[in-house]
């Protein structure tokens, strides 16, 4: 990669690292600052989920197992083992890259509805061992006590201000990696396996190795999200692990759009939204969900974000295309 | 090159492909005819790794291939196109063929760098000028014209540089015009890149025009083989498959 190229995303992040710093102080007071850290765990994991769905054409219904099972190794190993927390961060990565390397050997084999039914399958799984390890996990109560957040390096996370920093730094670093990573050769592997998985084995790819690599990946950054939720919340809960992270992740990205790197990040901002708004309505809002739902999939099929790129795209190529008209 | 020893190959009773010997000299340009249900592209599949034959050996120089995975066989030197293009449709032909040359050069999975490589890119030009695709780099593949999808086709397998390649109907699907160009630019790499070059054809004019030899599948056996004269007489491919009224004709 050009060091032009690396150095202007760096000063691309920095810029919106910067500016992330300072909206608090527009917008004074917890409720800002609490969306922002909830939509920094979904933005994670939604984007984790979208490396799959968006550019591996591989349909994960289960993926919010990785957001539970981030959420509850982090807050174990900071309750029962007393480890520092970028120590718990990197040993939930590590795990989380465990998990998704056997669970991913055994998934990635299957196609289409079956690999989308076996991760499903795995969730629920996790999800029972949730609720049945009670003396470990707390069960169906989740785990009680707090997460400690001991000081590192001066960050103090039981500050919220200290908090929602290291949420916006973590959520920008992992955009940062997550986007190179789709960027890179192996990115563009990628999207050829999403678009004819037989050709590519004709380009002498071993199919299965590439979307492995894949599926640890997004498990990993998908507990990462799990992780960022656990820290905000203190706890881990089993509904962290349930299907329906699963399904809300799905609608994220679909609400965002498939096919746009950020569309995922888009995608958490409006469910977060119009969860907020709605919630403080009426009690209906799976009703209200469900009819926005149905206007994403009848109307705007790529997508908010999908949606915007594509016809800023047109125009630019109509444009183009007048420009060469009138030479 | 590539040297074929009793093939087998049964999909549940029925025997696909019956104890085919076949022998491709290095650099040839070989058609392989016959009529439908012949066995020509199961043939492909079995040699390309798509299908596991039941018996014989595939020697691909002195390395016997049979059974290989596709991933494998390609790793040794052999590509393919298929009957109906297989390419990848939200990608720009640049990015198909860059994609492909990663594969070649084993650069696909490389996380460091940046898509597309500048190391990359010399012989993804030359690959893109040698199918003529270089003036539609940028368009998506799945809006290219159907001669233009095949031609991507070809070019994917021509990134890999093969030592064999293998074309399924190269001209499928075409009209008249189309198809004397696309068997021309054929002819012309195989004529520019001195590799084994073996194509499934039913228009018989290209097939006697073009192919040093021919091979011809009848029910999954060898029925003839030999130059476009030998097999334009033999008595059992005339029967068989060409008539007793077939003439090669320059049709265009």
């Amino acid at each position: 990669m050009r060091r032009s190229t690396v150095l202007r995303d760096v000063a691309f992040a920095v810029g919106v690292l910067a500016i992330l710093s300072v909206l608090p102080f527009v917008f004074p007071g917890r409720h800002f600052s609490d969306f922002v850290i909830r939509m920094s765990a979904f933005a994670v994991f939604a984007t984790s989920l979208n490396l799959l769905i968006g550019y591996g054409g591989m349909v994960s219904f289960g993926h919010g197992l990785f957001y539970g099972l981030g959420a509850y190794s982090f807050a174990l190993l900071m309750q029962k083992a007393g480890t520092s927390i970028p120590m718990a961060f990197l040993l939930t990565m590590l795990i989380s890259a465990g998990v998704a390397t056997l669970i991913g050997a055994i998934c990635i084999r299957l196609k289409e509805i079956y690999f989308s039914f076996l991760t499903l399958a795995f969730q629920m799984l996790v999800h029972s061992l949730i609720i049945a390890w009670t003396p470990l996990t707390g069960g169906d109560q989740g785990l009680t006590g707090g997460v400690p957040r001991p000081p590192f390096l001066g960050i103090r996370l039981d500050d919220p201000h200290h908090l929602y920093l290291f949420c916006c730094f973590v959520l920008v670093a992992s955009l940062f990696v997550m986007y190179h990573f789709v960027q890179s050769p192996f990115g563009y592997t990628l999207r050829m396996i999403r678009d004819n998985p037989r050709r590519v084995g004709f380009l002498g790819i071993q199919v299965w190795r590439i979307r492995l690599l894949a599926f640890v990946v997004a498990g990993i950054f998908g507990s990462v999200g799990g992780l960022l939720m656990s820290l905000f919340v203190s706890s881990a809960y089993p509904d962290f692990a349930y299907w329906t992270i699963s399904g809300e992740g799905v609608f994220m990205v679909l609400m965002g759009g498939i096919g746009v790197f950020l569309g995922p990040l888009v995608g958490a901002v409006v469910l977060l939204l119009l969860s907020d708004i709605v919630t403080g309505l009426t009690e209906y809002f799976g009703l209200v969900l469900g009819v926005v739902i149905l206007c994403f999939a009848l109307g705007l099929r790529k997508g908010l974000l999908g949606t915007l790129w594509e016809a800023w795209r047109d125009r630019r190529r109509a444009g183009a295309g007048l420009a060469a008209g009138k030479h | 090159m590539l040297r074929i020893e009793n093939l087998r190959k049964s999909f549940g009773g029925v025997s696909a492909m019956n104890g085919v010997s076949l022998n491709f000299a290095e650099g040839s340009l070989t058609a392989i005819i016959g009529p439908n249900g012949a066995g020509k592209t199961t043939f492909f599949n079995l040699v390309t790794g798509a299908f596991k034959p039941d018996a014989g050996t595939i020697l691909l120089g002195d390395e016997d291939i049979a059974g290989l995975s596709p991933p494998e066989v390609v790793r040794r030197g052999m590509a393919r196109a298929f009957q109906i293009a297989s390419i990848y449709p939200t990608l720009t032909v640049r990015e198909s063929i860059f994609g492909a040359v990663n594969a070649h050069r084993g650069w696909h999975a490389r996380l460091g760098r940046r898509f597309p490589l500048a190391e990359a890119k010399a012989q993804a030009d030359e690959v893109m000028e040698l199918v003529k695709l270089d003036s539609r780099a940028d368009t998506v593949s799945g809006y290219l014209s159907h001669g233009d999808q095949k031609l991507l086709d070809i070019a994917l397998a021509l990134a890999l540089e093969p030592r064999v390649l293998l074309l399924d109907e190269p001209t499928a699907g075409m009209g008249p015009e189309e198809r004397w160009q696309m068997i021309e630019t054929v002819h012309a790499l195989w004529e520019r890149k001195h590799m084994t070059l073996i194509f499934i054809e039913h228009d018989m004019d290209i097939v006697f025009r073009y192919a040093q030899t021919i091979r011809v599948l009848s029910y999954g056996t060898v029925l003839a083989e030999g130059t476009p004269d030998e097999v334009r007489q033999h008595p059992k491919v005339i029967e068989a498959y060409l008539g007793s009224h077939f003439e090669h004709t320059d049709s265009r």
